[in-house]
């Protein structure tokens, strides 16, 4: 297998709260290789957004990184300088966030802010990053470039503006795009166009994507693999396929169960009893034991650790347990 | 008129409302070629919309943002008054109505808000927040009877009685909503307007609140107006649908049917949109342009800007509801020449 393009291994990250530390992320690895397509998938507080911030050493104060590697393209990205770190955010490592209207400067005019990030990556005269400008909002299928370049984010719908937000994201060429909620704050015909560009997009140029949902719809459609985040951690990771057809972790059986078009029309939805932990208070054991309706024992002691199989990885002890046995009969 | 066999519990006629742009008259004088003239603009929310609830039903009102559902839901409870048009509850117009007259409707008829963080009242514990309603509706109860219809209603959405003397803040999304469904259940309401109560919620915290919903609907024989853009929602909980476009409504019609046979272009549009598990990639429908700005809304069909089957007759027409199949009504002039 080649080198992965992007390699997390037993992250952690700490907020240093005034009474308490609290630890947002424990022990997160995972790696996405070039060109592929990786969702994460967690309700909020589950910290995906942490780790995405934290890829690009975007976590501020009180927050930090206190144990793990971030390895791009061989480097461990948390031990680099804040000059080192600028030569590869936004430009080899693209940020898409949630809102468009609190991404884009409400004060510059799109092309301003086009041209900005390219003057501050390339030595680029004003003309030639203008056409490179031009070049991506024709690619994000942006109809008559030339008008939208003078306007202002406040002209541009929503829609618009996330294509003006995709479209500074891919000026530099970047390998790596992670996508923080993309299309939350869009409607549902707009998300859809939005997905397709970005699939589109990836597809073409090669570009490895890390797309941050809530929503299992949007995840199923566009990634090839997908983690699922519980209260800090990583529960389950597989092939997304794998994950929508036959998810091994209790949480996400119960969050695929609990979408509305998995039921029956009128019928009860199977529901998670209980909500997520706060961050202050994560039970001991496995953090999902008081909402599981599988709990062991064991579970309220020990935290499960990774069962692997087929390239996927459950942590979870009734799932070790069965596997074991598994692998018990067949040997016999 | 009635659609289905049951009897038409609201009924919303040709219903308009316009947001004036410049309320002030100074704001209005525009200095053009040397000539001052007076504007007056307005966003058009809402335009000539018709529906009826019928009693026992769960209508889900979709859309897009910006489409007037809300306005739809707000002018109902009487929250805005209409420009024009009639709201009827149980026969009786109640859009003109005001102070006494309109108390009993104001029992009856209840809502509930989409951000339980923003709609209780962040100073009043749960048990003021609750027992405010039934003292205000119920007057001849005594101070023990109303705690106990509110202890009783708080059982029935899950939430412990013994946490009245908790604050707001100290309870989670999921729980919010829970209480703000127990206020506006603790006045035994018949009809209750939900507008996107879920979608402030994460994943599994939505099928609590949707659970708990259609529990009550069964146990209190409740009437739902449901309003949402989530499609998965509409889909499993709402009986009928109406499908707004632009202030106006494009497609109103029993879900299965709506979900199985989209007729009208933008629901057929709106549908291939939904992201759904377990399916590669489907060919959406693309929708060309953008959503025109309500204040100057296109002439004919509000869609026809955006529709691939529009011809000259969209361009001028207005389309109105009409019945298409058995409780199907759209609003489509391809549909009704059978174009499409």
């Amino acid at each position: 297998m080649s080198v992965a393009l992007l390699e997390i291994r037993n992250l952690e990250v700490r907020f240093a709260m005034r009474h308490v530390t609290l630890v947002a992320l424990r022990d997160v690895s995972f790696a996405i290789n070039r060109g592929e397509r990786l969702g994460i998938v967690g309700e909020s507080g589950a910290g995906k957004s942490v780790a995405a911030f934290s890829i690009l050493n975007l976590i501020s104060k009180p927050g930090y990184i206190s144990a793990g590697e971030i390895l791009f393209e061989g480097r461990d990205l948390t031990k680099l300088g804040p000059q080192e770190m600028r030569k590869i955010r936004g430009n080899r490592i693209s940020m898409i966030f949630q809102d468009p209207m609190m991404t884009l400067n409400p004060v510059l005019t799109v092309g301003t802010q086009l041209t900005e990030c390219l003057h501050a990556h390339r030595e680029l005269s004003e003309p030639e990053a203008r056409e490179i400008a031009m070049e991506r909002l024709a690619q994000v299928h942006i109809p008559s470039p030339e008008a939208r370049f003078d306007q202002y984010p406040h002209e541009l719908s929503g829609g618009m503006r996330q294509r003006i937000v995709i479209a500074t994201a891919l000026l530099t060429n970047p390998w790596l795009i992670i996508a923080d909620e993309p299309t939350t704050a869009l409607d549902v015909t707009i998300q859809a166009e939005i997905m397709d560009l970005l699939l589109e997009l990836c597809e073409s140029q090669n570009v490895a994507l890390i797309l941050i949902t809530h929503d299992l719809g949007v995840v199923s459609q566009v990634t090839e693999r997908a983690i699922v985040m519980y209260a800090g951690r990583v529960v389950e990771e597989a092939p997304t396929r794998e994950i929508v057809r036959a998810a091994k972790h209790p949480y996400t059986q119960g969050l695929i169960g609990a979408l509305p078009q998995q039921t029956e029309s009128r019928r009860r939805l199977k529901q998670i009893r209980g909500v997520m932990p706060a961050l202050t208070e994560i039970p001991p054991g496995c953090a999902f034991h008081p909402r599981c309706p599988y709990v062991l024992d064991v579970c309220r002691v020990q935290l499960p650790g990774y069962s692997i199989k087929n390239g996927a990885r459950v942590a979870c002890h009734m799932v070790a347990a069965q596997m074991q046995t598994e692998a018990k009969e067949s040997e016999s | 008129m009635t659609v289905g066999s049951g009897r038409a519990l609201v009924e919303v006629r040709n219903l308009a409302k316009e947001f004036p742009l410049q309320t002030g008259f100074l704001e209005q004088l525009h200095f053009n070629h040397g000539r001052i003239s007076r504007v007056r603009e307005s966003v058009k929310a809402i335009n000539g919309v018709d529906f009826d609830v019928v009693k026992g039903e769960a209508l889900c009102v979709v859309g897009e943002s910006g489409c007037g559902k809300s306005t739809v839901a707000r002018a109902i409870m009487g929250l805005l008054k209409p420009t024009s048009g009639e709201i009827r509850y149980e026969n009786k117009r109640i859009d003109t109505l005001k102070g006494k007259n309109l108390l009993p409707f104001r029992r009856k008829m209840q809502m509930i808000f989409q951000n339980p963080y923003a709609s209780l009242n962040p100073r009043m514990t749960v048990q003021k927040t609750l027992q405010e309603p039934v003292r205000f509706h119920y007057p001849d109860l005594s101070p023990a009877e109303i705690g106990e219809k509110t202890a009783a209603v708080m059982q029935s959405v899950g939430v412990d009685p013994s946490w009245t003397v908790r604050y707001p803040h100290e309870f989670s999304g999921g729980q919010r909503q829970r209480i703000s469904i127990a206020r506006a259940l603790a006045v035994d309401p018949e009809f209750i307007v939900a507008d996107e109560p879920i979608s402030a919620l994460d994943v599994s915290i939505q099928a609590q609140v949707l659970n708990l919903l259609m529990d009550a609907q069964e146990q209190r024989g409740l009437t739902y107006l449901f309003i949402t853009h989530d499609l998965s929602v509409v889909e499993h909980l709402g009986t009928r649908v109406a499908v707004m476009y632009l202030g106006t409504v494009c497609e109103i019609a029993p879900t299965r049917t709506l979900f199985a046979t989209p007729q009208h272009p933008y629901t057929q549009a709106l549908l291939s949109a939904i992201p759904r598990l377990n399916e590669v990639r489907p060919n959406h429908i693309k929708l060309r342009g953008e959503v025109p700005t309500p204040i100057n809304l296109p002439k004919g069909c509000v869609f026809h800007g955006r529709c691939i089957h529009a011809n000259e007759r969209c361009l001028h027409d207005v389309p109105r509801l009409r019945k298409a199949a058995s409780g199907v009504q759209v609003a489509c002039h391809a549909v009704e020449e059978g174009r499409l």
